[in-house]
């Protein structure tokens, strides 16, 4: 039977999105559901003085109203969950419970819910709910804070320091006889999903004891069910929580607790079940965001172009009750062989809503600025700017010293080059044109880390010939379904379409959060033991079955191909997995399996590598700047699903598109609200926008990451497009822009 | 979101008494622009008249130009032969607007009516004079990148967003009412109005008053318009100019340029029209004709650039129209109106 995996089926649950027959979070049909509306605070800090909810409490159909005033109490968040620092600096999440005080510390945050029999009820009344408030001025000025932190780690992982220094840099940099330092601003994006946050609560009397169930748009259930159970001082094992697919994700869902909790208090309250459909709107102030930065670079050189310091410093926000860092050196750590290295975060707590994971968390902003200034040291030096590069290509990592599992960065660019057309530009800024335009070339270096993690998974056999792998991972548009259907039809050597795969439950085998671009090296192996599990299981049934033909011999002598269990030496003697089954009287068969990552990780440095190369035109006079071409090559090792793949990749490029030329959110500098809340003025690239991207992969199995041999693919798109593009900018236009985004009025000569 | 009542209208006549006789009623035709702000709670009717079933859905020959019906979609308008070949400016101003589904659902008579886009008036927890008279403009001290530098005022500052009134506006187009007065015919230039101390009002008209149709006038010359936006397609104008030019031989006979995202209301440029009438198309001429154009121009904090974009913009738009350079793309089209191009080879 030929390998599924690596090959480019189509999406197994793409019929079911595109007619709407995948359930999302907010379409799960419960018998007596009501609606509950969200009041949200109009300023951004201060406190409630009063909140008078009589007039909603006398509107039709309205159930119930909570306030801080009468909502259950919860317990404060754990320091950390499953492995993730949780409170305190660099934690990942906002740790503010919602609704257990009078505080308010960001425009938007939820103040009341009012629940009533449907949802346009529930909305009317919410408006009619009148909040005042003690307003203080709130602090929304990234350099201006009362309050500023260094935080340690990101996340309290101890292998992500967040101040680092090799090296001396401030005396190498001082010795350098080619200097450069600049500063690097980005703004504030939103992952702006099309599914908004969404979740239905729904409480039971089970044996005298409470159980929830909760259907909510979140990519890690695990952790849901840790943190939902934990502050509302329920058994883990009487919460259960269910997401088979989500609307997008991009970092967002993963670390919010505030909306389920919220929906789960008001269920509980009004002793039915439901549902909290979160408005776009509200998506700007409780779905997380990437906070904006102020990077520093300051690169040291010899003059034939060698990095002799490289020290990269970090101002960003997050909220009152936030520590997360956006983590800007996670490319310069790594990248570029020089000894001389730091970096350093400074945080400044402000009114604005909590910050999260989005897309190349760290890489894309960080990665831009490194690459805008190696571009920048190029012109300085006279020098080609993939040269540069490869006058500086890391061996090994320069932060730790340990080499690489696999890295064939150098093909990449050898490749980009050829694919874009390099050496026919005329490396002379701003000295090619087109009727109104200006044409440039621009390219970066792209890269993400390899992470994986522990994961269990479930293979279940059935005596009719089917078979279902399970684990409790996700399905974010990014094609789990699909690749993980691929990984475990090889596993049991069945074929895929015997095989189904279900995830998104906490009730499934323990899988961690999706993200990081971890998923396919974390759930892949797991799916992969429990086949082999389960195999294993089925050889001792048949081994010990007087009437099968593979009777009495050794699990080691059998092996299992093309959907039978069949001698290595004699491979005609077997019979068909349901064969074994049916004759044991076994409906079905099943055994779990772990895996996880070992000591390879002390040894090995995991990273996926890229190139990316770029044609702009710019039409100078009116401010506006176009992709003619992209063209980028990935080095991510090896590739489960070319198809899924593709589509991962592209649309990482169309967001790294959108953070440089278009997406910006602008929270007004007098009362801290989001300026723009609405799709139609918060631009995201439109196809018009967007030119053919064209995408090759080195397909190189990594050796080391696990016995699939693939990295993850779902960011590495998104880093290194923003300094490809504004790279091509300065040599279309010989002009420097080190704000993001690129909008018109920045581009238009003054 | 409030409770409203909802009316499907039979007769214009009846649509209007309707509207007339209760306070807070409101028209809804395509519904792209009011309903939105009904869901953001920036507007609430008390009723509801929809006058989508209204038989005004039709173009017809009208002396010697066109008449449009006020509830011809912009689709509808926007790909009808003559108005691409008699009018390119209105397509264009129509198709490089909106997405294809917003322009089938919209109507001629709601789309000079849609609100404007600053988004303190769409977030009813901003002070703003337009939606709430009294409770100030949050766009004076705040982020007006998108607002006007023409005729604002200190109550309000916000720009009318749409493209298709910006070409009616150069092509002196007319709009028919039926109200409880009576029926009017309207110069589109005077349609809208400028926000004064009195911003809640956008146009001239008065509660109840339907447009029934949109004439543009016979005209022979040719017309054009230019958009700057964000991104490459679905976004407002920054800046956007409409010109409609009519030749005598080599000569200007008339010119009449509008510019759109500078003002709350399409903005004609009357000196910068006199001074290019009687005279040889030349980029001189045009470059001079930009200056007297933005000479009372009043940028804002964030807005400046709305300077030069809109000198460069109506520059470049004088000389497609004239011929003086080739258009981006097929006149009648996106293609010609959107500045920069699409993204791609
Ligand atoms: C996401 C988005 C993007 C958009 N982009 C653009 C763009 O780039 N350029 C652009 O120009 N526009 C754009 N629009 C706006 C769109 O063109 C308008 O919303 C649309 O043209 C309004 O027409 P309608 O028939 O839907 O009006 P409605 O929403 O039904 O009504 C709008 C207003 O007109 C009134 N009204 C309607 N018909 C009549 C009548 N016959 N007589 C009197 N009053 C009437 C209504 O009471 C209401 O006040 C966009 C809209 C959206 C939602
Ligand atoms: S500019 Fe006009 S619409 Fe905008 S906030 Fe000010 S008053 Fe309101």
């Amino acid at each position: 039977m030929v390998e599924a995996t690596g090959t480019p089926l189509d999406r197994v649950d793409g019929r079911l999105k595109v007619t709407g027959a995948a359930r999302y979070s907010a379409e799960w049909d419960v018998p007596g559901l009501t609606y509950g509306a969200i009041v949200t605070s109009t300023v951004a800090h201060g406190t409630v003085r009063a909140i008078d909810s009589t007039a909603a409490l006398r509107a039709p159909g309205v159930l119930t109203v909570l306030t801080h005033e009468n909502a259950p109490r919860l317990q404060p968040f754990p320091e950390k969950v499953n492995g993730s620092l949780f409170r305190g600096e660099g934690g990942i999440t906002e740790t503010r419970q919602p609704l257990q005080d009078a505080n308010v510390e960001y425009a938007g945050q939820p103040l009341a819910v009012v629940v009533a029999d449907t949802l346009e009820r529930a909305r009317h009344a919410a408006s009619l709910v009148r909040v005042t408030y003690e307003q203080r001025p709130p602090e929304l000025n990234i350099t201006a804070s009362s309050r500023r932190t260094l935080p340690e780690t990101f996340t309290g992982n101890k292998e992500e320091k967040l101040q680092v220094t090799v090296g001396d840099p401030k005396v190498a940099l001082a010795a350098a006889p080619v200097k450069l330092e600049q500063v690097y601003e980005s703004a504030i994006t939103h992952h702006n999903p099309i599914e908004q946050l969404a979740s239905i609560a729904r409480w039971e009397t089970r044996n005298g004891s409470e159980f929830l169930t909760l259907y909510d748009t979140t990519r890690g259930v695990e952790n849901m069910q840790e943190v939902v159970s934990n502050s509302l001082s329920v058994p883990k094992e009487n919460v259960h929580v269910i997401c088979p697919f989500i609307g997008g994700a991009f970092g967002s869902k993963g670390w919010l607790f505030a909306p389920p909790l919220l929906t789960a208090m008001a269920a509980r309250v009004a002793k039915r079940p439901v549902k909290i459909e979160w408005r776009r709107q509200d998506m700007f102030a409780v779905a997380g965001q990437r906070a904006a930065t102020r990077q520093t670079l300051s690169l040291g050189a010899t003059r034939d172009g060698k990095l002799t310091a490289l020290q990269h410093d970090t101002q960003t926000h997050s909220s009152q009750s936030s520590g997360y860092t956006e983590p800007c050196a996670r490319v310069s750590r790594m990248m570029y062989a020089v000894p001389n290295l730091g970096f350093a975060h400074q945080l400044s707590h402000l009114h604005l809503p909590s910050p999260c994971p989005m897309r190349g968390p760290g890489e894309t902003v960080g990665g831009w600025a490194l690459e805008c200034a190696m571009d920048e040291l190029a012109a300085e030096l006279n020098l080609d700017p993939v040269e540069l590069r490869l006058r500086n290509y890391a061996e090994t990592n320069p932060e730790t010293g340990k080499p690489w599992s696999s890295k064939h960065l150098r093909e990449c660019y050898a490749r980009g080059q050829e694919l874009i057309g390099w050496s026919k530009r005329n490396p002379k800024p701003r000295s090619m044109r087109e009727g109104n335009t200006l044409i440039g070339y621009g390219m970066a270096t792209t890269m993400y880390p390899a992470a994986r993690r522990p994961a269990e998974a479930k293979a279940t056999l059935f005596a009719d010939g089917r078979a279902l792998v399970q684990s409790a991972t996700h399905e974010l548009g990014n094609g789990a379904y699909t690749i993980f259907r691929q990984i475990s039809a090889d596993g049991l050597a069945l074929p895929v379409e015997r095989v189904r795969f279900e995830l998104g439950d906490s009730a499934l085998p323990n899988a961690p959060t999706s993200g990081g671009s971890a998923t396919t090296a974390t759930i892949g192996p797991a799916a992969l033991a429990a086949c082999r599990n389960v195999l294993g299981a089925l050889k001792r049934l048949a081994i010990r079955d007087a009437q099968s033909p593979l009777y009495g011999a050794t699990e080691d002598a059998l092996e299992a191909r093309d959907g039978r269990l069949v001698r290595k030496a004699a491979p005609t003697q077997g019979e068909e997995y349901g064969t074994i089954l049916r004759r044991a009287k076994l409906p079905s068969l099943e055994a779990s399996g772990e895996a996880k990552p070992g000591d390879e990780r002390e040894k090995y440095s995991f990273y996926s590598f890229g190139a990316v190369f770029v044609k702009v035109r710019v039409d100078e006079l009116t401010g506006t700047i176009r992709l003619a071409q992209l063209c980028a090559v990935y080095d991510v090792g090896r590739l489960m699903n070319p198809k899924t793949a593709h589509s991962q990749i592209i649309g990482g490029v169309s967001m790294g598109l959108g953070a440089t030329l278009m997406e910006e959110t602008h929270y007004d500098q007098q009362n801290g609200r989001a300026v723009v809340r609405n799709l139609a003025d918060y631009h995201v690239p439109s196809m018009a926008d967007t030119p053919n991207i064209q995408v090759e992969w080195l397909n190189i199995p990594d050796p080391h990451i696990s016995e699939l041999g693939a990295r993850g693919i779902g960011e590495i798109g998104c880093v290194g497009t923003p300094a490809a593009i504004t790279n091509a900018v300065y040599h279309a236009t010989g002009r420097r822009f080190r704000s993001l985004p690129l909008t018109p009025d920045k581009v238009l000569p003054t | 979101m409030y409770p409203f009542q909802y009316q499907r209208a039979t007769t214009p006549e009846q649509a209007v008494a309707a509207v007339a006789k209760v306070s807070g009623a409101a028209f809804v035709a395509g519904g792209t622009s009011q309903l939105d702000l009904m869901k953001e709670d920036v507007l609430r009717p008390s009723l509801l008249v929809d006058v989508s079933p209204l038989p005004l859905k039709t173009i017809s020959a009208f002396e010697g130009g066109l008449r449009l019906g006020a509830g011809v979609s912009n689709t509808a308008a926007a790909i009808h032969p003559e108005v691409q070949a008699r009018y390119p400016a209105v397509s264009e101003a129509l198709l490089a607007g909106a997405s294809t589904q917003i322009r089938n659902m919209a109507s001629m008579g709601g789309n000079p009516l849609q609100r404007t886009r600053c988004p303190y008036f769409r977030d009813p927890a901003q002070p703003c004079n337009k939606r709430e008279p009294g409770t100030g403009c949050a766009a004076l001290k705040g982020l007006n990148r998108v607002h006007a530098i023409f005729g604002a005022s200190t109550a309000c500052v916000a720009t009318h967003p749409s493209d298709l009134a910006v070409a009616l506006a150069a092509l002196d187009a007319q709009v028919q009412v039926t109200g409880p007065g009576g029926t009017r015919t309207i110069a589109f230039p005077d349609l809208h109005r400028l926000p004064g101390d009195t911003p809640q009002q956008d146009t001239t008209l008065v509660p109840g008053e339907l447009i029934t149709s949109i004439d543009l006038p016979s005209f022979t010359g040719r017309s054009h318009y230019l958009k700057v936006r964000e991104r490459a397609s679905y976004a407002f104008a920054l800046v956007s100019c409409a010109v409609a030019l009519e030749m005598d031989g080599k000569k200007i006979r008339r010119a009449r340029v509008a510019l759109g995202g500078v003002a709350h209301k399409p903005w004609r440029v009357p000196a910068a029209e006199a001074l290019l009438a009687g005279k040889k198309p030349s980029e001189k001429l045009f470059r001079a004709a930009t200056e007297v154009a933005f000479a009372d121009a009043k940028p804002l904090e964030h807005n400046a650039y709305k300077l030069t974009m809109g000198r460069n913009l109506m520059l470049r738009a004088l000389l497609e129209t004239s011929g003086l350079q080739p258009l981006q793309g097929p006149a009648g089209t996106a293609f010609a109106a959107s500045v920069g191009g699409v993204g791609g080879e």
